[in-house]
């Protein structure tokens, strides 16, 4: 790679073309446009307009299960929403899971990643094609696998910890202080992906830094803290910001597991699911687009919170576009 | 990098310098042991319930209730004996076990005759034979397969899959190969405001646009439709319209071709369609495999969107919702359901193993120089 980076060089290649002649600009952004024209009405199509009918339904009473006239009913769904103890639950439910959940899918991968990335290791990239694997099981499959695997007692999971002396091993799935661990087990098969992007920006590390620290005296944790971890920050970054959406979303491996229900105790009943409940079981549209916006909002709070905090942690060598 | 190497201090002794190289190696070689013995463990462990759900899937119903019953699928072994056949159970004798053949069953003391020396006679012996475990010999049942591949309607089940991965596919590979063209070979003013509008979808909870769009694709009489070129619309059509990932992966790539190609062919007299088809497309063929690949991986393995476009329509569902059918339907039937897991797993495992290579660099593009 050149000191530029990609996009310097495309301005750099267009720039002086075009800037003399006006028509042929314009004939270019037509040609561009209408190469982008699929996106641009799809994304008008079933992303914009959607998202703002959401918007428009929760002000509404809309509701398939009830015969009252469609009206509008201004704030009445937020102020439902607000006095939910369900709401609260779920949102509970959602953020204790991730609070397990992200800093799991963070770190594993990273150090799978570091081993895979030792020069030590012998069939490396075996390893990597094992352990990427279960990452192409159709989700379905992969959470009856699962299921399989932490039955209480002939799973092999719990099999194994009795055979290394755990008397007791838990009912995964069905207790309520282990519902979490199992479900971050189900989901660690999942981990292939974040492995090869980890794997990838491992690489990308130049080796001098670390011959570099090694004459500083500085040990494996040194290198680790002051170069690997900043020179990473960019992947951990992408990864945190990925983990975010996604487990604010998180509803279907439980969904699956435990049919909709929500158990053991209430505490598979995310917040997506709920959502789910109120659209395609009770019916209730318009409380459902309400919280479909909540969900929304706090996504998109927390990414610009995490936008907001990379400037302080997220070292990108070069320059930032 | 001088320096950075360790030099070797002049006036060491012989002993000293005959054992500098064998040290080190001998170290490295066993720090290499242990991380290669540690990573085998993991990935054994990692896969292990692959492995479990595979025994399952061999396994007969019998075996599964039964206690005692070894982890890997087996029978409980028989022997016919005078024309009878005869239960094989472990006995212990002189503190040795012996596997021998029931004959007569009885409350303190049983008959019992040894199938691999049964001229040798009825050997009597004290005890309660119901406390004796059973004999189990290494039988798979691959039956279990045939069954599910008709309760399953597998052969229907694989081809709607095929179909929707398949259009989807095409959709996907056309409106990206188009949009990511236009991104990355044109200036037109917001380009760089409605890339990141592109990217920032990627950001949206599904389930925002999830119940409009539902409803729409209701209003015009899709759901329920008998006509699967119909049903699948809600799943197919939006393919058409590109997405963030693949369209992302395809502009990265085509901004790393040169663009002096393209200048030739404008040169002679090419149109900016004529040089996407002549220029661009046959310089893109890694990316535009990868592409397919992923959307094929992708569509095989979805599962929320047609759960909800196809809930009331089995016979038009892919394998995934099919086998959450089954699942609720054979839930007892835990060989079943494992064997049937497994067939749907099939198919993309071993396009992942055919172009592992592709998945690798398709996702690093993805994920590193966002």
């Amino acid at each position: 790679m050149s000191g530029l980076t990609i996009a310097q060089r495309t301005r750099l290649a267009h720039r002086p073309r075009l800037r003399k002649l006006k028509p042929l600009e314009r004939r270019e952004a037509l040609w561009g446009l209408l190469f982008i024209s699929p996106w641009l009405v799809g994304f008008v199509l079933f992303t914009f307009l959607p998202t703002v009918a959401t918007l428009i339904f929760s002000f509404t009473n809309l509701n398939l299960s009830s015969s009252a006239p469609f009206a509008f009913v201004g704030l009445k769904n937020y102020q439902d929403l607000l006095a939910d103890p369900q709401v609260w639950a779920s949102l509970r439910v959602t953020f204790t899971f991730a609070a397990l959940w992200l800093p799991v899918t963070m770190i594993v991968p990273f150090m799978v990643a570091v081993m895979l990335n030792s020069p030590s290791l012998r069939g490396a990239s075996l390893f990597r094609v094992l352990i990427f694997l279960p990452y192409v099981v159709p989700f379905v499959a992969g959470v009856l696998i699962w299921q399989n695997t932490l039955l209480p007692d002939t799973g092999w999971l719990n099999e194994g910890l009795r055979a290394i002396g755990i008397q007791n091993p838990p009912d995964w799935l069905n207790d309520p202080t282990w519902i979490y661990p199992g479900l971050v087990l189900v989901g660690l098969w999942g981990i292939g992906g974040a492995v090869i992007i980890n794997l990838a920006g491992l690489r990308n590390v130049p080796t001098e830094l670390y011959d570099a620290a090694k004459i500083d005296g500085g040990g494996w944790w040194a290198a680790m803290r002051h170069v690997t971890l900043p020179l990473m920050s960019p992947v951990i970054f992408y990864s945190l910001t990925l983990g975010v959406v996604e487990v604010m979303q998180y509803f279907l491996v439980p969904f699956v597991l435990k049919n909709g229900t929500g158990e053991p105790g209430g505490t598979t009943y995310f917040l997506n699911l709920y959502i789910y409940k109120n659209f395609f079981t009770f019916q209730r549209m318009s409380y459902g687009a309400t919280l479909a916006w909540l969900l929304f909002v706090v996504t998109l709070l927390l990414t610009l919170a995490l936008f907001a905090s990379a400037r302080r942690w997220v070292y990108y060598a070069g320059e930032r576009e | 990098m001088t320096g950075a190497t360790a030099s070797v201090k002049p006036g060491e002794s012989g002993a000293v310098r005959r054992s500098r190289p064998l040290g080190p190696r001998l170290r490295n070689m066993s720090r290499s042991f242990l991380l290669t013995l540690l990573a085998t463990c993991a990935v054994a462990a990692f896969l292990s319930p692959l492995l479990q759900s595979a025994s399952l899937a061999l396994k007969s119903r019998d075996q599964i209730t039964q206690l005692g019953a070894p982890l890997w699928p087996a029978d409980p072994q028989t022997y016919d004996y005078n024309g009878r056949t005869l239960d094989v159970y472990v006995v212990t004798i002189n503190g040795e076990d012996e596997q021998l053949a029931l004959v007569t069953p009885g409350r303190t003391s049983s008959v019992f005759v040894d199938p691999a020396n049964p001229d040798a006679g009825t050997i009597t012996w004290q005890g309660s034979w119901r406390a004796l475990p059973r004999a189990w010999v290494f039988s798979p049942h691959l039956e279990n397969f045939g069954q599910v591949w008709d309760l399953l309607e597998f052969p229907r089940l694989l081809f709607n899959t095929v179909v929707i991965a398949v259009v989807g596919m095409i959709g996907v590979l056309l409106s990206c190969t188009l949009v990511a063209y236009g991104f990355a070979r044109f200036r037109f003013p917001g380009r760089n405001v409605m890339f990141l509008l592109l990217l920032s979808t990627i950001f949206l909870p599904t389930i925002v646009t999830t119940i409009p769009t539902y409803a729409v694709w209701r209003a015009l009489g899709v759901i329920g439709n008998t006509n699967p070129a119909i049903a699948w619309a809600p799943l197919l059509v939006p393919a058409f319209f590109a997405n963030a990932y693949d369209v992302f992966l395809m502009r990265q790539y085509f901004m790393t071709l040169p663009r002096e190609l393209d200048e030739a062919a404008a040169m002679d007299g090419a149109g900016p369609f004529r040089t996407l088809i002549s220029v661009i497309i046959p310089q893109s063929w890694p990316v535009i495999i990868a592409v397919g690949i992923f959307h094929f991986v992708y569509s095989w393995n979805n599962f929320f969107e047609p759960l909800i476009y196809l809930t009331t329509q089995p016979e038009l569902q892919p394998l995934a919702v099919g086998l959450q059918r089954f699942n609720g339907i054979h839930s007892r039937e835990p060989s079943l359901l494992q064997a049937g897991t497994l067939m749907t797993l099939v198919v993309p495992v071993v396009v992942y193993i055919l172009f592992q290579r592709v998945f690798t660099r398709g996702i690093v593009i993805t994920g590193v120089e966002r």
